[in-house]
């Protein structure tokens, strides 16, 4: 069974704190949205609020239609992987993933089958009679995945799951749980700190910062297309020059920046451009170059990356970070901004 | 490796073990004696003064009632310690810091004004029977035991197993028993012993609350020293040391002692 999530201007208060400011957020049946945000945003917040860890100081969480403020956490339907897996240590494996099954009032040898099937699913099956502390991070993970599916619940939500696990052994977790996910068709809400991650493995992200959603929109368009400063920022346009326009031609347009430097952009590549507006950039999104249509810049501290070099550079608003080729040496240079790797926002957004 | 050890460390050391040792020697030597006083080393064995012990009817009914305060004092706050223990530590963030030291003041104040200020509330202010009255005072003498134990095991405990038992669809309170309850085990089953122990060996706060008729154990030794000197003191000692050694070994094989210390 899956089932819309939706929550309405939701607030939380903590003392006098709020966490949550008249949070909304609707998530499809059978899609998969991720909060993305910094420690203290708010998303693990809305996570316990939707599992009923929390309750809401005003607004309304409704799954599958149905109003669930008020519902204790055990009645309402949820399938949870935490972050630290919370495996129940005095049960074995397959026990862990018959715990919910078991809740349910199914007979002991139906749960014992499907238990054993959704271990197989995982890839665990010759682990069904160890106790969890008889397994690595992987495995645990695993486990705490497959309890949460085997109820096959309203929703499905993932807190940080992948965090304590390293590097390789998250990406292939992250597909593993996307798999998962999918051909069961469950609705997901997934909380992460990892842009990458979140981007991965969603239909869509919601950005958060301060309790409050900043953009909500598919990774593609959050990633090309940032709203504001702060999803910009976090999606890694680290670059932000204040613009003005001084000469309209057509579709190119020139602008202007702190120190007199001017700048020709097309509107056929960033669409329209106000007459006060800043140019965001990605650090790949500026190209160290000899000369040439750019802002000029002094070249400072180079490291390397692999496929390029990166550049702390000095300009007339403040140090920006560029990728060039080793033949950039100390010294004046322009950087000349690539369209597809920079956007356009609007000045007043932070 | 070349460890030298200071010869005045092994002196030393020997020292604390004779001390440590030797009145416990002593003590079990002159249980055995053939003699009608105390004495050391004995003269001749035998082990009439541990069938005096049970033919002495007071040291019968007070081993009895010794028996049942540390058993059902030891229950009775284990029923209060557990949930003290989890409410501090589930909610540790919320409540004052001070809240968890109150539930350890039995053992800061000297056990000889918890005596006194028990039999001045309950037994004269409330007019609470003998037995009932030394059951709460034990129960509250071995408390922090219960407390403090319970809650040693509960810090290493992770809540959010708690919480997925609880979104799989286990009703809070039956989680508790289910999930948390054999999680912490060890600790209820360490606490149990220490506070056994602690209420079987119990002098000062008995000492108030016992009164004509209910006696302990340990109250009754004193008591018949001052009538009699004979061996059966040393004897019914070394069967209080016997309890402790079993109850020990009992723990030591099951969990380890290092569990009681850790």
């Amino acid at each position: 069974m899956t089932a819309s999530l939706s929550l309405q201007s939701v607030s939380n208060q903590y003392g006098s704190t709020r966490v949550l400011h008249d949070l909304s957020l609707e998530v499809a049946a059978g899609e998969m949205v991720s909060l993305l945000g910094s420690s203290g945003c708010g998303k693990t917040t809305t996570l316990r609020l939707v599992a009923g860890f929390l309750s809401p100081s005003s607004g309304r969480i409704l799954l599958g239609g149905r109003d669930l403020v008020g519902v204790p956490a055990h009645r309402r339907d949820i399938g949870i992987v935490f972050q630290n897996y919370a495996l129940f240590p005095h049960l074995k494996v397959v026990d862990n993933v018959a715990f919910g099954l078991k809740q349910r009032g199914i007979d002991a040898a139906e749960r014992q089958k499907r238990a054993g099937t959704m271990l197989e699913r995982v890839g665990l099956s010759e682990l069904a009679d160890r106790y969890p502390g008889a397994l690595s991070g992987g495995q645990k993970q695993r486990v705490a995945l497959a309890r949460a599916l085997v109820i096959d619940p309203a929703l499905l939500m993932f807190d940080e799951p992948l965090s304590n696990l390293d590097a390789k052994l998250r990406i292939d977790m992250r597909v593993e749980i996307r798999r998962l996910q999918r051909a069961n068709g469950n609705t997901a809400l997934y909380v992460t700190h990892d842009q990458e991650e979140a981007f991965s493995i969603s239909d869509r992200v919601a950005v958060m910062n301060a309790g409050r959603i900043e953009q909500l929109d598919t990774p593609e368009v959050l990633y090309r297309r940032p709203g504001n400063a702060f999803v910009a920022r976090f999606v890694g346009y680290e670059n932000m020059i204040p613009m003005r326009v001084v000469e309209r031609d057509g579709a190119s347009v020139t602008g202007e920046m702190a120190g007199g430097a001017k700048l020709v952009l097309s509107q056929d590549q960033f669409g329209p451009i106000p007459d006060a507006f800043v140019l965001a950039a990605r650090p790949d999104g500026l190209l160290v170059a000899g000369a040439g249509n750019g802002i000029p810049v002094v070249l400072g501290l180079r490291t390397y990356l692999g496929r390029t070099y990166q550049y702390r550079c000095q300009s007339a608003v403040g140090e920006l970070v560029a990728n060039g080729s080793v033949e950039a040496q100390d010294g004046h240079a322009v950087l000349v901004p690539v369209a597809e790797q920079c956007c356009v926002l609007k000045p007043e957004s932070r | 490796m070349n460890a030298r050890i200071n010869p005045l460390l092994v002196g030393f050391a020997a020292l604390v073990m004779i001390f440590l040792v030797a009145p416990l020697i002593i003590i079990i030597g002159a249980s055995l004696s053939d003699t009608t006083f105390l004495t050391f080393p004995p003269r001749g064995l035998t082990l009439r003064w541990f069938e005096n012990i049970f033919a002495v009817d007071a040291f019968r009914s007070t081993m009895v009632t010794s028996f049942q305060l540390g058993v059902f004092g030891t229950l009775l706050s284990l029923l209060v310690g557990i949930p003290t223990a989890y409410a501090l530590n589930r909610f540790r963030i919320a409540l004052p810091r001070w809240l968890g030291t109150v539930y350890v003041l039995p053992v800061l104040i000297p056990e000889i004004v918890l005596g006194f200020s028990l039999m001045k509330s309950m037994i004269i202010g409330l007019g609470v029977p003998y037995f009932p009255g030394l059951l709460i005072g034990h129960a509250l003498l071995v408390l922090p035991y219960a407390v403090r134990v319970v809650s040693a095991s509960l810090a290493s405990f992770d809540f959010s197993i708690e919480e997925a038992a609880i979104s799989l669809g286990s009703h809070p309170l039956k989680t508790f028993f289910t999930v948390v309850l054999p999680n912490i085990r060890s600790g209820v089953i360490a606490a149990f012993i220490l506070a056994f122990i602690t209420s079987i060996n119990d002098v000062s706060v008995s000492l108030f609350l016992t009164g004509p008729g209910v006696s302990t154990l340990p109250i009754q030794i004193l008591a018949y020293m001052d009538q009699f000197f004979d061996p059966t003191v040393a004897s019914v000692s070394v069967l209080l040391m016997l309890v402790t050694v079993v109850v020990m070994a009992g723990v030591e094989a099951t969990l380890g002692l290092t569990f009681l210390t850790k």
